[in-house]
Formats: C-alpha cells, structure tokens, sequence
C-alpha cells in the first residue's frame, strides 16, 4: 500500500525527524490559508501515488500566499500518470546547501532490509545507482538485532566528512528505521535529506511502502489509505478480495491464481491481443468473487471480450461456472464472453454452463485465441 | 527418486484442525503420504480422522511419532512462529502454504531456520509432490504422473497447468516443487536445481520463473556454470506494468530491474530453452529426454 508524502512525514515528524512545517489542503483558498499561516516561502506538492511528481509539473514554489493560491489552483486537479491530484502539500521552504538521500529497502536476495544511502541525493537513486554505483552505500540489518549504532555512523559518515552532520544523520537513519519496522514498510525513503545553510540536517521529502501483509495487524497503518488516490476498479476489487491491475488492451481476463494470470495476459498477447487488467480471484473462489470481477471487468470501456481461465486446484470450477450464470443474470452481457476450465469438478460445471447457454473449451490456447479473435473483430489470431 | 520429500517423509501438520489444514490433510492422508502428526495448540490428545495424533506443540509431536517434515496452515499472522516452531523441534523439511505472511516476521523467522539446518520452502507456496510417493502441501494429486521431469515454479495454478500438460503428453515427474511467490523464501530455484542435477530418475528440469527479483538471473548463471541435465524455462509476467505487485507479494518490477525480457535474456545465455507458452513445455522437454 502506499500512502502519501505528508502522512510518511507525520510518521517520522512524530519520531523525531527534523521535517519543515506543512499543512494538506484539497482547495486553492486553503491553500493560500496554509501558506499565510506559514508567513514565509512554500513549496506546494501534489500528493498523488506516482514518482516523478517534480518533472510532470506537480511540485512548486511560492514565494508568498497568494502566489501558493495559483500554484495549488494549477496542481489540483492535473493528472500524474493517470492519477488525478486531489490534495497539496503546503510546506515551508528551505534553503539548501546540499542534498543527500537516505532509503530503506527490503532486499530479497539478502533476506535483509538493507539501507541505501548516497551524497547524490534529489535525483533518481536507480540512475545514480546505474552510473555512479561508488556514491552509493549500502548495509544491511539483521532485523533480530535492529540497526546498531555503529552502522549507523557508518551511513552518516559516508554523507557528510563532520562528526556533527554525521551524527545529526545517523540519528535520522536510526528513525527511519523505527519508522520502517514499526509501520510494517517495504521500503522507506528521504529523498532529499539536506543541509541547510545553517549546518542543519532536514528531511524535504518522505515516502513509504507499506507492505499489504501487515495491514491486519497495523489498524492504525491500515486507516491511511485513500481509496480517492487509487483507481475505483481496484478499490472495488480489494473489498472483493480479488487483486486487479488495470491496463489498457480490450481484452478482460479473469484468471484463478497469479501465475497462471500473468501467463493468460502474455498469450493474449502473443496471439496478437492485448490484455485490459490482470485479475486473480484468487484459490478459494466463491461464486460471489466471480459476480464481482465480472462487475470490475465490464465497468471498463475499453474491454470488447472477456476471457475466463480457471484450472480448478482448491478452487472449483464449478463456483465459478455459479458465478458466471447468477452474474450474467443480474446484468446481461454487452460483449462476447469465451470460458476455459478445466479441474476440481470440471464436469458439473460444464453441464451449469451448457443448459444456461455458455459454451466452454478445457484447452488454454485455443480459449485465448478465439477471446483475442472476438476482441480484435478477427483482426489478430 | 525425488528431491526433499519420498516414502520415508514423515509428516506433522501444524494447524491441522483448521479449514484448510483439515481438508489438505485428508487429501494428503489419500495420495499415501505417512501423515505420524498433528499440532493445534489447546487440542492436544485428540484423534485427526481416527489416525493421526493431535499435539498442543511441534516438539511433543516430534518427540512422540519422529516426524522429520512439517507443513503449515496455520494464519499469517502466527505463519513465522510455527516456522521457527519446526525448526526449532528439529524438523528437518518445513513448507509453509500460509499465503501473506509480513515480510518482516520472515526476515527474523529466515536466519533462525538456517542456523539450525532446516529447509524451508515458501511460505505462500503449494508445496511438492512425487508421484507414487509423497505429498506435502496442495499440488491437486490427479495432475501427476511418475516419470523423469522435475518441476520447480514460483507459482500455484500455473504449475498446474504445465504439470497436467506434461501429464497428458505421457511426461511424467520426479518431484514438482512450488517455491512461493514472496519476496522471501526459504528455497530458491538454485537449491531446487542442484537436487534435481544430483537426482539420478531426474532428467530433464522444467524452471518456471515470473518477474520480480534476481532469482532466475541467479539460477541461469547457476545452470550455466554447474549442470549437466538439460533445463527448460518459462517467464510469466511479460505484460506486467512496472511498479505493480501482480498478486504475488513478490512479482513486481522495481524501476528497470525484474523485468521479463531480463530473464529470458538471461535464460537463453545460458543455454535454457524457452518456452514462450506453457504448452510448449511439452515438446521442449520432448525434444531434451
């Protein structure tokens, strides 16, 4: 899950993260309020689910509260890769002497969190990363002992050559760190840490990733999503218990199992095909799910078929064939509908599907194609 | 043969009276796998089926029935505990099913199996299976068939998928390994890999990878430099959007890093054939017996 910037920077500003002053406001008026109350130089940020805020125009600064007015009133409401700004960040401006970033990131192939930290700060990491791997350090932490204070030193003098920044930074990172276990993240980041031209260390930016696993038992965590911030098909499929991915082909697909939906999304589309959304209903599917899915994949205009592929293990096909009938019903189909299954009672559902004039195939392939065909108006296949 | 598990795997279930652990476990009792155990805390001394004996901890149940092999049902949230609970019993092979298990909890439950000489495959994996021997976890038992194909994958109904294929084409398997969709697990491919190179019915691997990580980049290296038996290999995911988890906690794209055409890159150095569609597994392996 992710949440915004200004709720990762409440986390850490409640851990003690030296953090600029700043209010959200969802208008341009509130805006301008924030930055009055401020009385000096904002800066106004978009706070939307997507990098690279700075570039597409979604970060600015203004020097007074009624310049913050007309900058907020631009931001709102422009879209970020797809997303739509809803709220602004108004956060006191600071002068910058230098700029430096400092991340936390669950690193598979050492089964460790590992910190990342560079003097290359502000700019993309994987780029400095590409180019200058020197400029970047990185340690791991065996989370049964935590962050010890050595390595902490250790990232703080790889930063900054004085004992007083070094020491203000490992302070920082050892927040962080509490900040990355105590939310549950997957990754955590400042991006910039800076030093002002007072010799202080401040966080500017903040984002964190928090892994989905721990939301159950991080209520507090949990209550941090914005379902304003994310695509409504998802938001209805996760209350669904379904994961959907939304994209841009005609082609709906509803697979059981994540593997195998990946798999069905990439014969789509070396049949010539292109998939609408990656959709796993998951194992235990209960006709229920299925009338759901049906409802997220037909809500999207661009799908022109849809494309069923279930290979029965835990799940039964023959729920999921209860599913399609009792979801048709309810809402009649506008586009043609193509059903692979094969597995755990294959032939109970079969028979469902025939007497309620559905036609299935126990082939992947063959499904595939004819789904890709009837997408295509037989242009592809 | 097989890798990890065969007819002397003796088995404990922990969470053997919950839905899914009561269900798995008559499935399992079926196929012919030696189920010695169970473990629910607080239901200790009862009787699973009329059989298997219930115990209220791992180490009573291995000290009584000697189970060497442990299998998990238990929820996520206690997933990492019944881990650390095995190993700590001295159970030698633990697989947990367990789907969303905190990625945090395995990072401290990781190093703790290892320091005491366990195997852990998943968690959110179906587990393995060999034909004719054992079963351990919920690969469907009708899709089998013994013969001399060993299978290792990231994911559940897509192993599936290929395993019925090779199943119906007359190919049939050693063991079928599922190593979970997690970020962190116990088994990668390279472990699964070198037993199946060390397997002497094993002729043939089939590797099914997905996007996300470095873990078949690492395992083409591994093939390349190590194995003599012919590999063949398949990346789900090529129609992933970066940045996206899709549904496995640990299929996702990071930046330029993960991707599909990365592995398969990788694959073809190293002298793995890929097969563009699950049903070309069938002829690829064909072709390689």
């Amino acid at each position: 899950m992710n949440i915004h910037e200004f709720q990762a920077k409440e986390i850490l500003r409640a851990l003690g993260v030296p953090i600029p002053t700043g209010e959200i406001a969802t208008t341009a008026d509130a805006a301008h309020d924030v930055a009055a109350r401020i009385g000096k130089a904002v800066v106004v940020k978009a706070q939307v689910h997507a990098g690279g805020r700075g570039k597409a125009g979604g970060v600015k600064l203004a020097r007074d509260a009624s310049e913050a007015r007309e900058k907020a009133k631009a931001i709102l409401g422009m879209q970020i890769k797809g997303l739509t700004v809803e709220k602004v960040l108004v956060t006191e401006a600071a002068d910058i002497a230098s700029e430096a970033y400092v991340g936390i990131i669950m690193d598979r192939a050492s089964r460790k969190p590992v910190f990342m930290v560079s003097p290359a700060g502000g700019i993309d990491i994987e780029e400095v990363a590409a180019k200058t791997p020197e400029k970047i350090l990185k340690v791991p932490v065996d989370t049964r002992y935590g962050l010890q204070p050595y390595q902490a030193m250790r990232l703080g003098f790889f930063l900054y050559g004085d004992l007083a920044k070094a020491r203000s930074s490992a302070k920082i990172m050892q927040q962080l760190y509490t900040g990355f276990v105590q939310s549950g993240c997957s990754l955590a980041e400042i991006n910039p840490l800076v030093v002002t031209p007072a010799g202080e260390v401040v966080a500017l930016d903040a984002k964190m990733v928090i892994d989905d696993n721990e939301l159950d038992r991080r209520p507090a965590v949990a209550a941090l999503r914005d379902e304003s911030a994310e695509a409504p098909g998802e938001v209805l499929a996760r209350q669904a218990s379904l994961t959907f991915i939304k994209l841009d082909g005609n082609v709906g697909c509803c697979v059981n199992g994540a593997g195998l939906a990946m798999a069905t999304m990439d014969l789509v589309k070396y049949y010539g095909g292109d998939p609408a959304n990656f959709l796993d209903i998951g194992g235990s599917s209960s006709p229920e799910k299925v009338i759901a899915a049906l409802k997220i994949i037909t809500s999207d205009p661009n799908v022109k078929a849809i494309l069923f592929n279930i290979f029965g293990g835990i799940t039964r096909t023959d729920d999921v064939a209860n599913g399609i009938v009792a979801a048709t019903k309810q809402n009649p189909l506008k586009v043609p509908i193509v059903i692979r299954l094969t597995g755990t009672n294959e032939e109970i559902a079969m028979k469902i599907l025939s007497e309620n004039g559905f036609s299935a195939s126990s082939d992947m392939d063959e499904a595939v194609r004819r789904a890709v065909a009837l997408a295509t108006g037989g242009k592809a296949a | 043969m097989s890798i990890f598990i065969n007819r002397n795997t003796k088995l404990v279930v922990q969470g053997i009276t919950g839905r899914d652990g009561s269900f798995h476990t008559k499935q399992m009792m079926d196929f012919g796998t030696q189920v010695v155990a169970g473990v629910t805390p607080g239901k200790g001394g009862q009787i699973f089926e009329g059989k298997v004996p219930v115990f209220n901890t791992v180490a009573d149940a291995v000290a009584a029935t000697g189970a060497n092999t442990s299998v998990i049902y238990v929820p996520p949230m206690f997933a990492a505990d019944a881990i650390m609970e095995a190993a700590d019993a001295g159970v030698s092979l633990i697989v947990a099913i367990t789907e969303g298990v905190p990625v945090l909890d395995m990072t401290r439950a990781w190093p703790f199996v290892k320091e005491r000489g366990s195997r852990l495959i998943g968690p959110n994996c179906p587990g393995l299976i060999s034909a004719g021997q054992s079963k351990v976890g919920i690969i469907p038992a009708r899709i089998v068939t013994p013969g001399p194909v060993g299978l290792v994958s990231r994911s559940g109904t897509l192993t599936y998928e290929v395993v019925y294929q090779l199943t119906c084409a007359g190919l049939g398997q050693t063991t079928c390994v599922g190593i979970g969709g997690d970020p962190i697990n116990g088994t990668n491919f390279i472990d699964c890999l070198a037993a199946f190179e060390a397997d002497p019915d094993t002729r043939v691997v089939c590797m099914l990878g997905e996007i996300g990580g470095t873990d078949e980049q690492d395992a083409a290296r591994y093939v390349k430099e190590k194995m003599k038996k012919p590999v063949v290999g398949f990346i789900a995911g090529q129609t992933a959007p970066p940045g996206r988890r899709m549904g496995h906690a640990g299929a996702i794209i990071s930046g330029s890093s993960g991707t599909a055409a990365e592995k398969v890159t990788a694959f073809r150095e190293a002298g793995i054939a890929v097969a563009q569609r699950p049903v070309e597994f069938v002829d690829l392996v064909k072709e390689r017996i």
